[in-house]
């Protein structure tokens, strides 16, 4: 079994890089981009036996760091 | 006194921890490898340094704090016995919940490596008793990951209970109200973004750092 489990900064938290991705955007000529935000996507390939509470524990324990970062998880079945 | 100084893979700022250590105590530091379970019975000082340790990969200090030996800094930090963390060390420090916030990337991008003004807000405290409260010292920084945030309510908190043991005196990488270095609710864990072992030598251009090993071997010893 894999999962994605996507990082992203709290709504509210200063993104510095997402920041300089936009003046970067705007710099190449692309209009209308009104915000950018950046994060982390880590995938993980799992034991079909772990649990959506093993995963959640991954993301609070190590994956994110919930002072400053929500994750989100998406299990993905194996084909 | 008899102080470790815990090594990561990575770290950087060890060995210049450790002669500033021995030189004030008089006694060389144990240098304690990540994948120590203990620290050296005994201990009475630890100290975390600066560097890269785990190539700051997934987050600067994420992955030492999760490291065997910093079981042990953890329980030694409930004991009451003095932990300082510098740079990388004060990462690791709030990445292991010692203490609380973050450090994010510099508002400005930039690596920023140059001597600071700093404010002692807290002179009370064992590691900045030989400083007086309001005084202005200067101690370089060197980093990329310093911009100290947190929640309104943990900043008002840290201000109210006089644990902000340093302030820049001017803007340096965006840290929520000038934060440079901050105290655990017991006051025995210290994390700052400068260099104190910088700044330990004439030939360094000043002294300043110097004291706070000094006053801390007063105030422990």
């Amino acid at each position: 079994m894999k999962a994605r489990v996507f990082v992203t900064l709290k709504p509210g938290v200063l993104d510095p890089q997402g920041k300089a991705i936009h003046h970067a955007l705007e710099g190449l000529g692309f209009n209308g981009v009104e915000g950018v935000r950046a994060g982390k996507l880590i995938e993980l390939e799992l034991a079909d036996t772990t649990s959506d509470a093993d995963i959640e524990s991954m993301c609070r324990k190590l994956l994110a760091n919930t002072v400053i970062e929500n994750f989100k998880i998406e299990r993905m079945a194996t084909q | 006194m008899s102080s470790a100084v815990i090594v990561f893979p990575g770290s950087n700022c060890d060995r210049d921890l450790a002669v500033a250590i021995e030189q004030v105590t008089g006694k060389a530091p144990a240098m304690v490898w990540h994948r120590e379970s203990e620290l050296p019975a005994g201990t009475d000082f630890v100290a975390i340094p600066g560097g890269f340790s785990y190539g700051d990969y997934l987050r600067s200090g994420a992955m030492a704090a999760r490291s065997p030996v910093m079981r042990a800094v953890v329980e030694a930090a409930e004991k009451g016995i003095p932990i300082l963390g510098v740079c990388n060390g004060f990462q690791v420090l709030t990445e292991a919940g010692l203490l609380p916030g973050a450090l994010m990337r510099n508002a400005g991008l930039h690596f920023v490596c140059r001597p600071v003004g700093l404010k002692v807000e807290n002179s009370q405290s064992i590691f900045t008793s030989a400083y007086s409260a309001g005084e202005e010292i200067a101690i370089p920084v060197a980093h990329h990951d310093g911009n100290y945030q947190a929640d309104a309510g943990t900043l008002d908190r840290l201000e109210g209970e006089g644990r902000i043991a340093f302030r820049y005196t001017g803007e340096v990488n965006g840290s929520a109200r000038n934060i440079a270095g901050i105290l655990n609710d017991a006051g025995n864990v210290l994390g700052m973004m400068p260099h104190p072992e910088r700044a330990f030598e004439t030939a360094h251009g000043n002294t300043d750092g110097r004291r706070l090993f000094e006053g801390l071997l007063e105030a422990v010893a």
